[in-house]
């Protein structure tokens, strides 16, 4: 992680390059399963996909150093996957399986990996915003060299916490970059029904923040953008918000056709003319890699995603008497001895014999 | 992504045949808001997705054709913005109904509905009202997860300056909307979204307004009573079948329809006569709406109790993701059946 795309050794950039590539084959690939096996009721809740916005995923988080933190909403699979979780363990999420990445108590919209600095999927529109200002809150408070990238959809800018959260980078100098996701459409409300300012990158000067905006689709576009803003902000503890145009295919979550507030030819636009898989798919034949190489790549994506929902199909339920799991530190029982946690009027029914804590 | 016109309102459509009518929770919603909007020109809607996208739920759907997008707006993501907005309206004399996607996000305008809305009536000494409707739906059991299924009725419902409202089915819906939307306070009306697709009769030639404040029996019986609102009621009724068909009890349910105020002269009654009360909700029972019924029972009931006051609320834990989990957590049919059988025959 963390090289920009134009390194001074052709192989070792083809390299980079393709396993770019796969990445954001993996995560288009990784939806689509998930919307099939959301149809065949595998999975439930709310499941938001990203397909047409790989470039950005991926090439945000490939700008991340390895020790950098990461913070997304709530449409995640992509990221979780650029970062690093695999798909066994977010498909085991998605299936609501012990194995998943959050044990089967986040599901679609709260992957998390703590090992990997990603932390978490957050499912109030905005709600993240505070707390990427907090990682970088601590990472200042510990003096460390880090960055956070934090994901947000343009339908978020209009909340009282975006412009709060902005305030408090800019003034205290955190390290946090800010990206907003436009994919056009908040739900079926199109960017410019939602913010006055719909450029919304623009915003950011009301804090004197950088602010600027980046084709979302261009993977070697938003690698460098990414990079760029992050290294600032890692090194000059200056935050920016990082505005990636792009679009998403498929409805808001699975549960909507998507039709409703656009036609079909818009997205037969996006798709058929600036699908961000296929610009990078046809950089790299113009870079001379062999067709056969790349297919070899989208074959060994698919099957690594058909291997997930054999893992995910394989892994067991969470135990019932897990209900509590997480819930507070470990070592809270003693606390709560007075009042059983979950089921203070003792219900038979409801045991919660595996404790509070992990 | 041009941003369609503002609509002109078109001519009302037809009203649906009169007279009896079966329709969902959602329909008569609907029918409420289309009923007031024509007979009151400061009647107005605004929410996220509430008029092009036919709202979240569908319960708006068809209200932006017929009345035009100044009277349904679609409104950024800014809840803290549009409920105040909603208030400052209401505070010169308009009659906002506003949507809130689901009650997890009026959280964050909590500040606007507990400091600010609940405060005006009092704070300025009755000088100014705040004649504005909230409405939004609670509720849990599509594996929505911990911050997407919640029910904070009880929060609501122990604010002082603000009424709250949560009916069981389609009749009560359409007739307690009016009158939110008539009250001169701010009235919270909590839907539910399991609840939308429950049928009722609705008397659509029916035009008196809902009684805020008052309880209904909807199910009589000596043995038990059962206590509850919006979707628990649902549930209640069902079980109540159930300890009838295959334990021989006659349980009572009282529906309280209204939160604040609460109508616990009804409940008492019931009480009275079956000697025994079983409270259920859909939120956390822990300093819950439950938590006040079995008070205020205790109280009124004190001398005719033949058993403790019980009570079924949602497992107190952030709700998972998974199913067998989720549901494990609910309130559901077997839960309430249990505790009900616990406090019928002293068992536990
Ligand atoms: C505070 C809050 N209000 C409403 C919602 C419901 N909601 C979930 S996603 C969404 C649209 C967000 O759009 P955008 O920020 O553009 O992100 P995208 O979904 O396009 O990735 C809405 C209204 C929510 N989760 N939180």
């Amino acid at each position: 992680m963390g090289e920009s795309v134009a390194t001074e050794d052709p192989s070792v950039e083809t390299e980079h390059r393709l396993a770019l590539y796969r990445a954001m084959v993996l995560s288009r690939e990784f939806e689509t399963e998930a919307e099939r096996q959301y149809k065949a009721a595998k999975i439930g809740g709310y499941c938001h996909l990203s397909s047409g916005q790989e470039a950005t995923t991926v090439g945000t988080v490939t700008a991340l150093e390895e020790d950098d933190y990461l913070v997304t909403g709530y449409r995640c699979h992509g990221f979780a996957l650029a970062r690093g979780v695999s798909a066994d363990s977010a498909m085991a999420e998605l299936f609501g399986r012990q194995d998943g990445c959050a044990h089967g108590r986040g599901g679609s919209m709260h992957l998390l990996d703590v090992e990997r600095h990603f932390y978490g999927g957050w499912g109030i529109v905005a709600g993240q915003l505070p707390i990427a200002t907090g990682l970088a809150l601590g990472i200042v408070r510990q003096d460390r060299s880090q960055a956070v990238l934090c994901e947000l959809g343009e339908g978020a800018v209009n909340m009282g916490a975006w412009h709060e959260s902005l305030n408090l980078a800019s003034l205290w100098k955190l390290p946090v970059v800010f990206l907003a996701v436009n994919n056009e459409y908040g739900m079926g409300t199109a960017v410019d029904r939602a913010s006055a300012e719909p450029e919304v990158f623009r915003r950011a000067s009301a804090h004197r923040m950088h602010g600027e905006r980046v084709d979302g689709n261009d993977l070697d576009a938003v690698v460098e953008a990414a990079t760029r803003l992050l290294t600032l902000a890692r090194e000059e503890r200056e935050p920016a918000v990082l505005e990636a145009v792009t679009y998403r295919y498929r409805g808001h979550s699975v549960a909507d056709a998507g039709l409703a507030y656009r036609t079909k030819d818009e997205i037969a636009e996006w798709s058929g003319n600036r699908d961000p898989i296929e610009l990078e798919r046809s950089r790299l034949l113009e870079a001379g890699v062999a067709a056969g190489e790349i297919e070899a790549i989208e074959d060994d994506a698919r099957e690594e995603v058909k291997r997930a929902v054999e893992f995910a199909e394989a892994s067991p339920e969470p135990a019932l008497d897990g209900l509590a799991r997480g819930m507070h530190a470990p070592g809270s029982e003693a606390q709560f001895a007075g009042m059983r946690a979950g089921s203070p009027f003792g219900e038979e029914t409801l045991t919660f014999d595996a404790g509070l804590g992990s | 992504m041009t941003p369609p016109a503002a609509t002109a309102p078109r001519p009302a459509r037809e009203s649906p045949e009169g007279g009896v009518q079966t329709m969902t929770y959602r329909e008569a919603i609907r029918l409420a808001l289309r009923e007031e909007m024509q007979l009151d020109e400061r009647v107005f809607v605004m929410g996220e997705e509430v008029g092009l996208f036919d709202g979240s739920y569908k319960v708006t759907a068809g209200l932006m054709d017929e009345f035009g997008s100044e009277r349904v707006r679609d409104t950024p993501i800014s809840e803290e913005a549009f409920v105040g907005a909603g208030i400052g309206a209401a505070m010169i004399g308009e009659r906002p109904v506003v949507e809130i996607m689901t009650l997890n996000f009026l959280l964050v305008a909590m500040d606007q509905v507990v400091n600010h809305a609940a405060k005006v009536g009092a704070m300025f000494g009755g000088e100014v009202r705040v004649p504005m409707v909230i409405r939004t739906p609670n509720g849990a059991g599509n594996q929505l997860t911990a911050q997407h299924s919640q029910s904070f009725d009880g929060w609501f419902a122990g604010t002082p300056g603000l009424k709250v409202v949560a009916p069981s089915n389609p009749a009560d819906a359409r007739a307690l909307l009016k009158a939110a939307i008539r009250d001169d306070d701010p009235v919270l009306f909590i839907e539910n979204l399991p609840i939308y697709k429950e049928k009722g009769e609705v008397d659509t030639e029916d035009d008196s307004l809902g009684e805020i404040g008052r309880a209904a029996i909807l199910r009589e019986g000596t043995d038990l009573t059962l206590c509850a609102h919006s979707f628990a009621t649902v549930r209640c009724l069902e079980v109540a079948d159930l300890l009838e068909q295959r334990h021989g009890y006659s349980v009572e349910v009282v529906d309280l329809r209204s939160l604040r105020p609460l109508d616990v002269e009804t409940v008492a009654a019931s009480v009275a006569k079956t000697n025994r009360a079983l409270c259920v909700e859909e939120g956390w029972p822990s300093y819950g709406v439950t938590a006040e019924l079995a008070a205020r029972i205790q109280r009124a009931c004190f001398d005719e109790l033949d058993a403790p006051v019980e009570r079924v609320g949602m497992a107190e834990v952030p709700l998972p993701y998974s199913k067998p989990l989720e549901l494990g957590a609910m309130p559901g049919k077997d839960r309430i059946c249990a505790a009900a059988l616990a406090t019928l025959e002293g068992a536990r």
